[in-house]
């Protein structure tokens, strides 16, 4: 795909004289010293980023005199993102309001171009959370279609598997769960909300958080459309939209970049521990009829990762008519070895002797890939703040060795509805002394803190810390047997977290290179194969969304001292480094258009450079049930 | 004159997405599948669009054959402008028949109907690559047609078009009312932004037509028998035109499948 690097890199003379005309203006210091370092030092670096939250419009000579005022309209509630959590909370919220007869605007934008095209995940759904949203949902014909019938656990080895009993009252036991494939559950949810009346707007993302004088939280802007890949308008440029709201809930799923400055604006995380995230990816496959069975759900630990890094396999075989089966892989983001690579460890996990008779003289039909979370209790933020409230993965609710937190992510939206209600709607009024234009729900955390989610988490909040340890995962295990399975979480600790994800790598002269596989073409593949069948696109003269804080650091550092870990964990690949066209040197290319809005790069980046942005709504992956 | 301007627009599956051939070789697979706005309608509705701006044109129409879902193919043809929209519900199996000649019967009934000055299609549909309702069109009303066309102009109740063809590029002019078939280089199609789209939400300016047997929806049919994937690209033969499509395919991005369809 183009770079952005070979065009600019002939017009940087230009931007010399930029500068200098910027200089004797009014610039902020942070604009110039950024600009000055790129376009005036020795070692030059092609410009990379044009978005604008790295380059200002209001500063930018391209811009003047281009309308920049934004249509704007108001709701009670506006939810971002179209996930489990804002559909839960929307149609609790409608809910609520036809029971008591009261209007209400909901409205909801999501980025995915359609309901569901965005969601990724395993999944063995448990429906307490569905059950208690809506009750009759196997009437609605919700597409929960097959139980979970049979139950594998294995630590595998590189040749052979360690069966692991599974036995009732461990977190991975799945009686009574749900195997979906959760698009189409999400898909249904949209349609339940657009049923009791929720606005739903698939294909617009939420690219701004809006704010009142004091601070608080006013709504959401849409993105701007119609720029150019240099960050200058095109002829079709139109201003996103505002969307005001009493209160606004954030629903963006792992890692969302609006929570991201909201944790900053509002110091929401202050007293609790950093967010650690691992990568799952997935494909779907449409296998050999003979080794089909339906409801059987395998889990696996061990090959082909080391003992301390953290990760597993699912495979879970569909019961909906034909012979689909949801597999893939979990990486824990805290790895250590730069040169590790979880999509080729994926790949390679496929050809083991137990999983591979299973893909035999079947077909690839489906990849994608997503960040979760695995800080469970202790990552747990301040939830609310004057103006919004956060529900979901956003926040972070996964029960990290049940890999579920979609019921988590449910309850939570529905708590918010339960708890925002009756504020909206007369009886309390807020906090300020006439009606103000915000809400602030703390009752939300309150209730969050008395319901079944804080006692789930609770229990289960020390098993993904106790996997460091000298024996990693087999130390891990056994604390789970004894404090989880025996003691139900009770022990009075609470084990803490080693830091940031991104603060885990150690530099590439520590570590050995892996030596993956070649994939074979017919169990395992390559990136842009893959990549091609996430059906993933964006419009492709648009800025960057993966934008750089510093130009100058993926090669000084991140190409330095760690041979360039995003070429490896990107499941996209949307980082490359390539040659220099002039020259010595590497440059790091971004593939924009590939981008799966995984998170990853964000997480994991060692710099903590990458800020991804939302791109244009309505591109990105094009996930069909996944 | 009336001034009004019908557009069709196809509801088809997203130039981006991977097709699959269903397991039972009767087709691809559409369920849950994204689907999107035609990108060769997208620049029909943005040209008449772009006409009725210059007050050329007095209303636009946006038409489209299928089912329920195409109502949002119509709600994004009002949000990028057009004043208001028809579906006509085809559904089921009929609508797996649906092919150019019944479409273009229905859009001659329309034009008749709504007594328009002026039909502009997309030149072809990505899913089929038919490029023939523009023309089947324009002949079953005896129309003038400018097809492939890459500039229009109107002047007085004649038009000025320049077409696309082989050799380069054609000028003609014709009388209205016509028939126009848009290729890429016509526009730039705009965004359908979000105050529109609520705007058509609410507004509801869609009217829901039922074809009747006088359209006749049966007669004509292309029987399909068997809907097959290419096979898989051998290397190293040296074949000209196997060569062009193996190297677009190295550049990563997805190419649409080309699926052989046999018929009598």
């Amino acid at each position: 795909s183009f770079s952005s690097g070979c065009i600019l890199f002939k017009r940087q003379p230009a931007v010399c004289l930029l500068l200098q005309k910027i200089k004797t203006e009014h610039a902020t210091p942070q604009l110039y010293t950024t600009l000055h370092r790129r376009a005036c030092s020795t070692v030059s670096t092609p410009r990379i980023t044009t978005h604008y939250t790295i380059h200002p419009r209001d500063k930018d000579p391209r811009w003047e005199g281009v309308e920049m005022e934004r249509f704007a309209d108001e709701a009670d509630v506006v939810i971002v993102g179209g996930g489990p959590a804002g559909l839960a909370a929307a149609i609790r919220l409608k809910q609520l309001a036809n029971k008591h007869e009261k209007e209400l605007r909901v409205c909801v934008v999501e980025k995915a171009p359609q309901i569901g095209a965005h969601t990724l995940s395993g999944a063995c759904l448990e429906p307490s959370a569905l059950t208690e949203l809506i009750p009759d949902w196997k009437e609605r014909g919700a597409p929960l279609n097959t139980p979970v019938t049979e139950d594998v656990f294995s630590i595998l080895t590189e040749k052979y598997r360690i069966p692991v009993p599974m036995m009732p009252g461990l977190p991975m036991q799945n009686h009574g769960n749900y195997i979906v494939r959760m698009g189409n559950l999400v898909r249904w949810l949209g349609e339940q909300a657009e049923e009791v009346g929720v606005e739903l707007y698939p294909g617009y993302a939420a690219a701004e958080v809006l704010f009142h004088e004091d601070g608080s939280v006013k709504g959401i802007a849409t993105n701007d459309v119609g720029i150019a890949k240099d960050g200058s308008p095109k002829d079709i440029f139109e201003r996103g939209m505002e969307l005001h709201a009493k209160v606004t809930l954030f629903g963006e799923g792992c890692h969302g970049h609006l929570a991201k400055q909201l944790y900053k604006k509002f110091n929401l995380r202050e007293n609790c521990e950093p967010q650690t995230y691992a990568i799952g990816l997935k494909e779907l496959w449409m296998i050999d009829e003979k080794k089909w069975r339906p409801g059987r759900v395998e889990h696996s630990v061990g090959w082909p990762l080391d003992r301390n890094t953290y990760g597993g396999s699912f495979l879970y075989h569909l019961n909906e008519g034909e012979p689909l089966v949801a597999l893939g892989f979990v990486v824990g983001l805290d790895y250590t070895n730069p040169y590790l690579s979880p999509f080729r460890e994926f790949q390679r996990w496929k050809h083991h002797p137990f999983v591979a008779p299973t893909l035999e003289g079947g077909q690839r039909i489906a990849y994608g890939a997503r960040a979760l979370n695995e800080g469970g209790f202790q990552s747990i933020p301040k939830l609310t703040f004057p103006g919004g409230l956060l529900i979901g993965c956003s926040p972070g609710f996964m029960n990290v060795p049940k890999i579920k937190g979609t019921h988590t992510a449910m309850k939570s939206g529905m708590l918010a509805a339960e708890a925002i209600f009756p504020k909206l709607t007369g009886g309390h009024r807020t906090l300020t002394p006439e009606w103000g234009p915000w809400l602030h729900v703390p009752e939300y955390a309150e209730n969050l803190k008395n319901s079944w989610v804080w006692k789930e988490l609770y229990a289960v909040r020390n098993i993904r810390p106790s996997f460091h340890n000298y024996f990693g995962l087999y130390g891990g295990m056994i604390y789970t047997g004894i404090f989880y399975w025996i003691f139900r979480g009770k022990e009075p600790w609470t084990l803490k977290h080693c830091g940031t994800d991104a603060n885990q790598l150690k530099p590439a002269k520590e570590c050995t290179p892996i030596e993956y596989p070649k994939p074979d073409g017919k169990i395992s593949f390559d990136l842009l194969s893959s990549v091609a069948l996430s059906g993933t696109n964006h419009e492709g003269d648009q800025p960057p969304h993966l934008t750089l804080k510093d130009d100058s650091i993926p090669v000084a550092r991140n190409l330095g001292i760690y041979d360039g870990p995003e070429q490896r964990f990107c499941p996209a690949g949307v980082y490359e480094y390539v040659p220099l066209d002039t020259g010595d040197g590497m440059r790091l290319q971004i593939n924009a258009q590939n981008c799966v809005h995984c998170k990853t790069c964000d997480i994991k980046d060692p710099s903590q450079n990458i800020n991804w942005v939302v791109p244009e709504g309505g591109g990105g992956p094009a996930y069909n049930g996944m | 004159m009336s001034g009004r301007v019908l557009v069709g627009v196809k509801r088809v599956i997203d130039y981006a997405v991977k097709i699959r051939v269903k397991p039972d070789n009767t087709g691809v697979v559409t369920d849950g599948v994204k689907h999107s706005m035609n990108p060769f309608c997208e620049i029909a509705v943005e040209e008449a669009v772009k006409l009725k701006e210059k007050k050329l044109i007095k209303e636009v129409v946006a038409v489209s054959c299928g089912p329920q879902q195409s109502q949002e193919t119509i709600r994004t043809a009002l949000a990028m402008g057009a004043d208001r929209g028809i579906h006509v519900d085809v559904s089921g199996k009929d609508y797996e028949n649906l092919g150019p000649l019944q479409v273009s019967k229905i859009l001659a009934a329309l034009a008749k109907q709504e007594d328009a000055q002026l039909i502009l299609l997309g030149k072809q549909a990505i899913d089929d690559d038919c490029n023939q309702t523009g023309q089947m069109t324009a002949a079953l009303l005896d129309w003038p047609q400018g097809t492939f066309a890459s500039e229009v102009s109107l002047e007085g109740d004649k038009i000025n078009l320049v077409r696309e063809i082989d050799g380069g590029l054609e000028h003609i002019k014709i009388n209205t009312p016509a028939v126009i078939t848009a290729d890429l280089r016509l526009n730039t199609p705009r965004y359908a932004t979000l105050p529109n789209i609520m705007d058509s939400l609410m507004n509801n300016e869609t009217e829901l037509h039922k074809p009747n047997h006088r359209t006749s929806l049966c007669v004509g049919l292309i029987p399909l028998f068997e809907t097959v994937a290419p096979e898989d690209m051998q290397g190293g033969t040296d074949r000209s035109g196997a060569m062009l499509r193996h190297t677009v395919l190295q550049s990563g991005k997805p190419k649409r499948i080309i699926l052989s369809c046999l018929c009598i």
